[in-house]
């Protein structure tokens, strides 16, 4: 499945453009396959084998603690957003 | 068919001929509502807007139970129940009306000041009053905090309490528009105050020159009614977000870094910033705008959307960000929006929570950054999820 995944200005840094091209099936197999193209970007997000609680994932509009997490089925034209937790404000 | 008794609230009772309380036939709620609707034409729009739910700002109640705890709009009716119909923020539980600013008719200089706001319908004379007798809190008098103070300033809330500890900077000016070069070196709860001042001299301020804290929160945030965070740090996010739940305060939330910028509002009982963002990054890993940088007039974009939140929730108008995170981002200049939820398992304001009472957020949000923190999380994880599976 080929999905569009948007990130912050953060994340740019690992992936260079804030709206990617990504594969997979889940979102599991779409962070491995980033994390193939963009070293890094799972380690930003993730620890172990679970995402960071200050991150939060969105297919579409949802966000997938309330899908299958990241189990969560993909499919072709879904639209992904990553989004950590800013905290700035001054 | 059961008659009940429907109370009427003050700015609903120019339909009914100023009767606070008025009879009505129906078998449930949804029933009364159009059959006061029928007797006062007008009074559907009035209440829903042009929607077909219950809007955020209305709390309807029978017999002084609100209803979303009952049967929502098809709560059955028994003859000579009472029904309230009342606007959430119009003095509500958390406020101590005795210590509200009391408005009478506005002055002419006021109906002049004010006059742009006063001709919308959405407004009018009584919202302009409301406006007016309102009081807000801003957490931190920086880049957010400041379009913040500024449009509230000019809209005319009657109190306007700053929160900063900290002096104006020359690194402030590139976006901080409260403060000029002549304030270098002023605290700037002390500068916002003038800035204020400067532009309505109507408006009260309160300057807060301490950082807040577990030990000063709950006093600090008991004294107003809305609450805007431009917080620039984590702790201080965290602890105005628990405070606020456990003051029932409205809390409207904005963060900005680089280029992005979230916005969205937590009405009490709705959810909260836990329920978003379980716990918050380790040291380091998300950089502040002082570390990374913040396009300077970023600040004015999201700090006015969260102005305009406010204004809207004072007014009892439109719908609000409750349920939705906002998101703007300068760079594709693209605005979206996603669904933000209450969690049921959320520590502070889940079902069964384990936060009771203020902690220790620089801990938390500092280098014990943790283990058994996240050993919850995955617990509350795994339950989420056995509950998506049986819900689908």
């Amino acid at each position: 499945m080929a999905v569009e995944v948007k990130v912050t200005s953060v994340l740019q840094k690992v992936t260079g453009a804030k709206v990617v091209q990504g594969h997979g099936s889940t979102i599991s197999e779409l962070l491995a396959d980033l994390d193939g193209k963009y070293p890094g970007f799972k380690q930003q997000i993730m620890q172990d084998d679970h995402l960071h609680r200050f991150v939060n994932i969105y297919l579409n509009d949802e966000d997938i603690r309330y899908l299958d997490q990241l189990n969560t089925r993909l499919k072709d034209g879904d639209s992904i957003s990553i989004l950590p937790a800013l905290a700035g404000g001054s | 068919m059961p008659v009940v008794s429907v109370y009427i609230p003050t700015p609903f009772r120019k339909l009914t001929g100023n009767r606070q309380q008025i009879e009505a036939e129906g078998a449930d709620v949804a029933e009364v509502l159009a059959n006061v609707d029928k007797q006062y034409p007008g009074f559907r729009q009035l209440v829903f807007g042009s929607g077909s739910e219950v809007p955020a700002h209305i709390n309807i109640y029978v017999n002084k139970q609100e209803i979303s705890s009952l049967d929502g709009v098809a709560t059955k009716l028994s003859e000579g129940d009472e029904v309230a119909v009342i606007p959430a923020m119009a003095g509500g539980s958390g406020d101590a009306p005795a210590a509200r600013k009391r408005i009478g008719a506005l002055t002419a200089e006021q109906v002049n000041r004010y006059s742009r706001h006063i001709i919308m319908p959405q407004v009018g004379p009584s919202g302009q009053r409301k406006i007016m007798e309102s009081s807000v809190l801003i957490i931190g008098a920086g880049g957010l905090g400041s379009p913040i103070a500024v449009y509230l300033a000019l809209a005319g809330i009657g109190k306007i309490g700053i929160v900063d500890f900290d002096t104006v900077d020359i690194s402030n000016l590139q976006r901080q528009i409260l403060h000029q070069n002549a304030d270098i070196g002023k605290l700037k709860a002390v500068s916002a105050k003038e800035t204020i001042n400067a532009y309505n001299p109507d408006v009260e301020v309160v300057t807060h020159n301490v950082p807040i804290t577990s030990d000063n929160s709950m006093e600090i945030i008991g004294q107003y009614d809305y609450i805007i965070n431009g917080a620039d740090n984590f702790a201080a996010r965290y602890l105005v977000n628990d405070t606020c739940h456990f003051l029932k305060k409205p809390l409207i939330d904005g963060s900005i870094l680089l280029f992005d910028g979230q916005v969205t509002v937590y009405l009490p009982g709705e959810g909260c910033y836990r329920c978003l963002y379980p716990s918050p990054p380790p040291p380091g890993m998300v950089p502040s705008c002082a570390e990374a940088g913040v396009l300077g007039a970023l600040c004015g974009t999201v700090g006015t959307i969260q102005a305009t939140e406010v204004l809207k929730l004072i007014l009892g108008v439109g719908e609000s960000l409750r349920g939705r995170l906002l998101l703007y981002d300068a760079l594709a200049m693209e605005i979206r929006q996603v669904r933000i939820r209450k969690d049921p398992h959320c520590v502070l304001c889940g079902e069964d929570p384990s936060v009771t009472e203020l902690i220790d957020y620089e801990a938390f949000c500092g280098g014990a950054f943790g283990h058994t923190n996240e050993e919850e999380q995955k617990a509350a994880d795994a339950a989420r999820a056995a509950r998506a599976a049986t819900q689908a």
